[in-house]
């Protein structure tokens, strides 16, 4: 970690972010949903394919959905191609990104361990370091006590409940500034003469003969030649204004986070068989993610005993953190395919564009999934990286199966 | 000096009970009662720690959860990070210090134990201010189950700090009164130090009760430290009090700024005068008593500023008793000082401009913005919030669970207005619970009607500098900032915070979250209604996260469960293995054995003569009814109807995508009577499996499902010779082959105990299952070492029959399966039946992907080095040389071994179309080098199956 | 939150497991679906935003299948029914 990671000082932000026009009565293309995605949707459009009559329209304020409330983990180390394609492209955008946005997203690559705690949680580690490197990917597999090396509080006592018998390890991943990304897309966005448009509820999609024509909004009639759905935790209920059902439920995620603490984690840490992610972020607290509420839920919020559940889990590897506090919790929804992948793509309506269904782990592919989308868009074509993640493969059973396959989530 | 800001006699300090602490290094002495921020004061130390950007000095602006920045950082009794001076109680051996914002956390093994408790009430009364505590006792009049929480280490609430007679006495001795006749009621709790912190659905609150660290060292060892409530109630009454807030105004940080309210708690709670000379701002008629009183306590009140043009006039009269200068339409402008205020500037406001400024010399400013009430569970329980321009604050508006909220939490500003809440909604929630219920008679207190309060957020600066108006003191936020963050394009306070960082502190933006939504509304020109606030989320103070894990730790952490052997294989000196919640019996290494070498000796005692090991954990379903058989149809690829009693068949599961999900055996008991085997991991799932069908797809089937795998105890009797040791203790059951062949099994009496023996192999050699009950288990187990004993009869565990059963080409499923791979992947068409029209998963089969000749199959692998261990998880590669990435991957290895059978290692993979690749060479890539493997098929050892039958 | 079970009356959301949207009956004879049609029955499921009617099972108890109505706005539970039985209210 370098000094730069843990100065507590706020990096001076742009003094200047977007406007905040009203919205026009049609556009080329209505990107609905201005989270990370939508945002860096729209950057692209402007920036690679140089459509910039595009409007981004938020029922809210701006990146308030699971943008501002993912635990930031960013990584490409996926088990599969498909996901390793994509991811990976992702992490390369990411290592420009600030320059590129010409704004201070405080990535930092500190690296990510994804802990094994059975023979089992090995073999699947071992597989997907190799997959990993084999594609490109930086990946090595740690014992415990490299494993230590890298996070020196790690409890990799033999004697606890279940012990750590070795890790993956990721030197190129890390975490950002969730905010900074999404203020830092809107900006370059913005400046590029896309409208982003807040407070503005897509109530309805139009569609002619086919073909779709434009959204119905809070703020009145946007007509469009292209919409592109953008909508994470909600997208279920967008496609259903469309008439389009998505094998995606929407669930609750919480995550929570401590007060400021000396540095004491310097990497991050994923134990999926314990339910708990972590890393201490750059002012200083330490920021922690479960896994999902079971339940179908638009509530951005869960019960308790999920982050009782977390928490415990959490004190087994790191003893430490007993008297830290818990100073916020709290959730978002979260937009889950039955194979863990998200779907990009065209839809049976024309003009008509689906990204959803990044679940728990869409922060990481921001830049990868606005790029390829973007190009998507404007081609009229899957992007290649995007190929594999169609909403046919539900039909063909050609699944990108990270679930079964890997079961590592965000 | 000692507590030269002591006063001689008042406050609810136990003088006998002096206790010495110390703070920065410097001891100091406070009493029983105190906290640290009192005794801190007390002792004349204003400054405790530093702003965590601008290091400039700070003090203590308040006296409860709401400070946001005296925090310390605890050391002794033990370390605790990041507390706020002000609600930590003074106790014996507390030594603490200042901090700038960060805590720190210690390597030292927390000893303390947290547990937890479930509780359930009729009434939840939160608060035990004048408000919660008429609403307890009105509910427990009415003879509601009542729980009754405060936070803080005595009931009574504001009442602490009170001083006006209540029914003609001290407020203290109304408070006593209430609290006896609650601790005499059957069914009430009364639990003070235990903070609510989360209101979930279906009124389930969540509270952390601090019990021993107000006792120091002297805390009892079994005694939990901190104790989570899990409280579900019928109906909940928040009577949460309100926060006093600051106004924004330069230099407002330094030490001696403090809230008016938290000044008469010093004096009154606490005996501590805040400082020597002072000075008042207030936008409201509150920071006229703390004036009023201390200026009744002997410290000069050189000036009253009132933001409002008018002031009451009841209040200038009393004012003017106490010889306090009442400036109306007047603000404090600003501060000097250094460590500490030497001196105030006030100046008149009119029109949003200031004029005649006038420095005065205090050293202390008591403030007051007005009140947030304290909505934070009301806002959790999905409650709605209002802005109320007379209180310029938020109140509470619709409320969506049963809850009632009253006095200053709904806004209530007088005492009297508290307690008649407090009688009002205690009744009103006794009586949604079905009791009736009369609101306990309001005592006697004195009536007065309060003037409306301003909306002050901001003080202007002529200059325009606004880079020492602190909004947030906690994280250092000012109005420069936000006015950055609204040039920047921003409006949202949700984004104001997030630009700014206003309200992320520890404590959450009490006293700066709502003066941010003030003070963007004043910049914008806008209703603070317009903009509203940031949302409230649980905790609503901070928690630990040791309380929070509660027992869960250690080896309660996840149940261990062992079988009725463990303590054999202990004794034998297993190793254990993790398999769901079950430790398994690894391998049962000899002393100067490795694991390599226990495992070839127990591979070599199992094909050769005769090994044993514990199966007890293979999940085991009974299954009855009269539909038994046509429901096994269902859910099995395989056919199991014509399954003969006293048969046994594999079975394969699918899930409907037509995925291998679990494996295992049936035995046909009767005609309508089965039992299943499952994997020792999925026994819970498939038994959860098994229910959802019958039970929401199938419920006209008759089928009855019952989990019998901690009923029997199941011993594997594996190797050429087990036949000769069963015969020693089977008696007169004949074990030839054909009176017990393959894949059958029969009742038995086995030195003298019930069992039922099953021929099934997961090795290939000759092998009995013997179940028996549970309580048998030992018994039986050491019959047969004994009875094998002059055959070398040898322990084996699951690294053995890992080794073995891969040797045959048996796949684990959960290891050589990933939830990606079907039976026909697996090889196992065998055990897909082409006869019954459907089954889970069949109409999977068909589909494009999942058809596809060249999926991933299971096949065998010898390295070309016989010696050569693969790594399992390495990736399979067509070529010796490796292009440049991505590569394209034909697979991977998922089993690897030595065999003593063979010789050699050998593995097992998924490769894609690998069936049609047997003999020929493909690569896996082992720290990154791709080394030749010839592609075989699976079953590696006694292809003809002729070892089974002995 | 707080499930009525059937079978046992009301207890801690903790008792009891999700089985997602109720009423979607296995078909007839998947074998003359198409492969989309089955793609339906297998993944694609309602995810409304408002009352949902859902399954649940109790498995720390009685162990029993039933369906719930419950808001995904809110989390409230508006009904709780037996399998089998058509929801009570929608
Ligand atoms: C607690 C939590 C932790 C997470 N941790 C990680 C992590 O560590 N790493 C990681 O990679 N990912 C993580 N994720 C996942 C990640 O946050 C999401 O996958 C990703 O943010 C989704 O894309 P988005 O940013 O575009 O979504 P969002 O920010 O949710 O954007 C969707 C937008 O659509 C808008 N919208 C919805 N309906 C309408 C409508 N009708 N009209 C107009 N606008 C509408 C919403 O207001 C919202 O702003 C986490 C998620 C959560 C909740
Ligand atoms: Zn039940």
């Amino acid at each position: 970690m370098t000094a730069q990671d843990t100065a507590d000082a706020v990096p001076e932000l742009p003094a200047t972010l977007w406007r905040d026009p009203e919205p026009k009565r049609g556009y080329d293309v209505v990107i609905v949903g201005g989270g990370g995605h939508g945002l860096a949707t729209a950057y692209y459009l402007a920036r690679n394919h140089g459509i910039t009559d595009v409007a981004v329209v938020d029922k809210g304020w701006l990146a308030g959905g699971n943008m501002a409330r993912n635990t930031t983990i960013i990584r490409s180390n996926y088990l599969l191609d498909a996901s390793a394609g994509i991811y990976e492209h992702a992490m390369k955008l990411w290592e420009g990104l600030a320059d590129d946005l010409d704004c201070p997203i405080l990535f930092s690559q500190r690296g990510v361990l994804n802990l094994a705690h059975s023979p089992q949680d090995v073999r699947e580690g071992v597989r997907r370091v190799n997959a990993n490197r084999l594609n490109g990917i930086d990946a090595e597999w740690l014992d415990p006590r490299q494993a230590l090396e890298i996070c020196p509080i790690l409890n990799i006592s033999p004697d606890v409940r279940y012990p750590v018998l070795g890790a993956t390890y990721q030197p190129r991943a890390g975490i950002a500034r969730h905010d900074y990304v999404a203020w830092g897309f809107a900006r370059a966005a913005d400046r590029l003469g896309v409208d982003l448009i807040q407070d503005c509820e897509v109530t309805g999609i139009e569609v002619d003969s086919g073909r779709v024509t434009g959204v119905s909004t809070t703020r009145g009639l946007l007509t469009a030649r292209k919409v592109a759905l953008c909508a994470a935790g909600h997208s279920s209920v967008l496609a259903e204004m469309a008439g389009l059902r998505l094998p995606v439920q929407s669930h609750p995620l919480q995550a929570l986070v401590s007060e400021l603490l000396e540095p004491v984690h310097p990497t991050v840490v994923m134990s999926n068989a314990v339910h708990v992610y972590v890393s201490q972020a750059h002012k200083g607290e330490l920021v922690m993610g479960a896994g999902i509420d079971q339940y179908n839920s638009y509530a951005q919020r869960g019960g308790l005993h999920v982050i009782q559940r977390q928490l415990a889990a959490a004190l087994e590897l790191f003893p430490i953190f007993a008297r830290a506090h818990v100073l916020r919790t709290w959730g978002g929804i979260v937009d889950v395919t039955p194979d863990a992948s998200a779907i990009l793509g065209l839809t049976p309506i024309d003009g008509l564009y689906l990204n959803c269904g990044w679940g728990t782990g869409g922060f990481k592919a921001t830049p990868g999934a606005g790029w390829c989308y973007a190009d998507t868009i404007a081609n009229g074509v899957p992007h290649p990286l995007a190929a594999p993640l169609t909403l046919e493969r539900f039909a063909t059973g050609a699944l990108v199966d990270e679930h079964g396959a890997a079961a590592v989530a965000h | 000096m000692d507590n030269e800001f002591r006063l001689a006699n008042a406050g609810r300090i136990d003088r006998d009970r002096p206790i010495p602490f110390v703070f920065d290094g410097t001891e100091y002495l406070g009493y029983a009662g105190d906290t640290l921020a009192s005794a801190l004061l007390a002792n004349g130390v204003h400054q405790v720690s530093r702003g965590v950007h601008s290091c400039r000095p700070r003090g203590i602006l308040a006296s409860g959860v709401t400070e946001p920045c005296a925090l310390v950082q605890v050391e002794e009794p033990f370390d605790e990070p990041t507390l706020a001076a002000t609600t930590v109680e003074v106790c014996a051996g507390l030594r603490a210090r200042g901090l700038s914002g960060k805590g720190a956390l210690t390597s030292r093994p927390d000893p303390a134990r947290y547990d937890t408790m479930y509780a359930h009430a009729d009434v939840l009364v939160v608060g035990g201010g004048p408000t919660g505590l008429l609403a307890a006792l009105t509910a427990a009049r009415a003879g509601a189950r009542v729980m009754l929480l405060d936070d803080q280490s005595e009931l009574g609430g504001d009442l602490l700090a009170e001083t006006a007679p209540l029914e003609g006495r001290p407020p203290i001795a109304w408070v006593s009164g209430v609290c006896a006749e609650l601790a005499g009621c059957q069914d009430v709790t009364v639990l003070p130090r235990t903070t609510a912190f989360g209101y979930y659905d279906d009124n389930y609150v969540v509270a952390c009760e601090r019990r021993t660290d107000h006792l120091g060292t002297a805390a009892p060892e079994r005694t939990s430290r901190q104790r989570m409530w899990c409280i579900r109630a019928r109906a909940v009454v928040l009577a949460t009090g309100a926060h006093e807030r600051s106004v924004a105004f330069s230099d407002n940080d330094r030490p001696g700024v403090m809230l008016a309210a938290a000044a008469r708690t010093y004096l009154h709670r606490y005996g501590v005068l805040p400082g020597r000379r002072v000075v008042v701002f207030t936008t409201n008629d509150g920071a006229y008593q703390a004036a009023i009183d201390l200026a009744g306590a002997g410290v000069p009140v050189t000036a009253l500023a009132d933001a409002r043009p008018e002031v009451p006039d009841d209040l200038a009269k009393a004012c003017a008793a106490a010889d306090i200068e009442v400036l109306a339409g007047h603000v404090v402008a600003g501060t000097r000082g250094d460590a500490r205020i030497s001196g105030a500037c006030l100046a008149e406001l009119r029109d949003g401009r200031l004029q005649g400024h006038r420095e005065v010399d205090c050293d202390t400013v008591l403030v007051s913005g007005g009140w947030n009430p304290a909505v934070h569970l009301f806002s959790q329980a999905g409650g709605g919030l209002r802005y109320d321009s007379q209180l310029a604050a938020f109140v509470p508006a619709r409320a969506r669970q049963r809850v009632f909220v009253g006095g200053a939490a709904r806004g209530a500003v007088t005492l009297a207005d508290c307690l008649a809440d407090g009688a009002r909604i205690g009744a009103q929630a006794s009586r949604t619970v079905g009791l009736s219920a009369d609101a306990a008679p309001m005592p006697a207190v004195l009536q007065r009607t309060p003037t409306p309060s301003t909306a002050l957020w901001l003080v202007p600066d002529p200059s325009g500098d606004y880079r020492r108006h602190y909004v947030d003191l906690a994280r250092d936020a000012t109005v420069a900032d936000i006015v950055r963050a609204t040039d920047a394009g921003l409006r949202s306070v949700e984004h104001v915070k997030r630009y700014t960082t206003v309200g992320t502190g520890h404590e959450q933006g009490k006293t700066s979250g709502v003066l941010a939504t003030g003070v963007v509304a004043t910049i914008l020109g806008v209703d603070p209604a317009e903009l509203g606030t940031t949302t409230f989320r649980p905790p609503y103070t901070p928690v630990t996260f040791a309380a929070l894990a509660g027992t869960d730790r250690g080896a309660l952490h996840d149940p261990v469960r062992v079988t009725a052997l463990h303590d054999w294989h202990v004794a034998a000196g297993a190793m254990f293995e993790n398999v769901g919640q079950w430790k398994r019996p690894w391998y049962y290494p000899r002393p100067g054995e490795d694991m390599a070498a226990a495992v070839w000796r127990e591979c070599v005692a199992a094909r050769r003569s005769v090994a044993m090991m514990d199966a007890s954990t293979l999940g085991k379903i009974d299954v009855q009814g009269r539909d038994a058989a046509e429901f096994l149809d269902r859910v099995y690829t395989t056919m199991m109807s014509t399954l003969r009693v006293g048969r046994i068949r594999y079975g394969l599961m699918c899930r409907a995508d037509g995925m291998v999900f679990d494996d295992g055996t049936v035995i046909r008991l009767a005609d309508n009577h089965f039992l299943l085997t499952t994997t020792t991991g999925n026994a819970a799932a498939v038994l959860d499996w098994l229910e959802e069908w019958l039970q929401t797809e199938w419920p006209h089937l008759r089928v009855y499902l019952t989990s019998v795998t901690e009923h029997w105890s199941t011993v594997a009797l594996v190797g050429p010779r087990s036949r000769t040791v069963l015969r020693r203790l089977a008696g007169d059951l004949a074990l030839d082959n054909a009176s017990f062949p393959f894949m059958a099994w029969r009742d038995a009496t086995l030195a003298g105990t019930t069992a039922r023996v099953c021929r099934i192999s997961f090795s290939g050699e000759l092998a009995f299952e013997i179940n028996v009950p549970w309580r048998h288990a030992q018994r039986i187990w050491t019959e047969l070492c004994d009875a094998g004993a002059d055959l070398g009869i040898t322990p084996y565990g699951t690294e053995t029959m890992h080794v073995l059963r891969a040797e045959k080409g048996y796949p684990i499923i959960g290891q050589d399966t990933d939830g990606t791979v079907t039976p026909q992947d697996l090889g196992l068409d065998w055990a897909v039946s082409k006869k019954k029209r459907d089954f889970i998963g069949k109409r999977s089969f068909s589909r494009p992907d999942t058809a596809r000749g060249d999926r991933k199959h299971l096949v065998g692998l010898l390295p070309v080095d016989p010696d050569l261990l693969l790594p399992e998880g390495c990736q399979l590669v067509a070529d010796a040389e490796l292009p440049a990435p991505p590569v394209p991957m034909l697979g991977h290895v998922t089993s690897s071994y030595r065999s003593p059978a063979l010789g050699r290692t050998f593995a097992l993979a998924l490769v894609e179309a690998g069936r049609h690749r047997v003999g020929r060479r493909i690569h896996a890539v082992v720290d990154d080098r791709p080394v030749p493997v010839i592609v075989t098929d699976p079953v590696f050892y006694d292809k003809e199956g002729a070892r089974r039958d002995g | 939150m707080l499930i009525e079970c059937p079978w046992c009356g009301p207890r801690d959301e903790t008792e009891f497991h999700y089985g997602g949207q109720a009423h979607v009956s296995y078909p007839d004879d998947p074998s003359v679906l198409t492969d989309e049609q089955w793609a339906r029955y297998l993944f694609y499921r309602d995810n409304p935003q408002g009352r949902f009617a859902e399954r649940w099972c109790h498995g720390s108890a009685c162990r029993r299948w039933f369906n719930a109505v419950r808001d995904t706005r809110t989390h409230q539970i508006v009904a709780t029914y037996r399998t089998g039985e058509s929801a009570p209210v929608t």
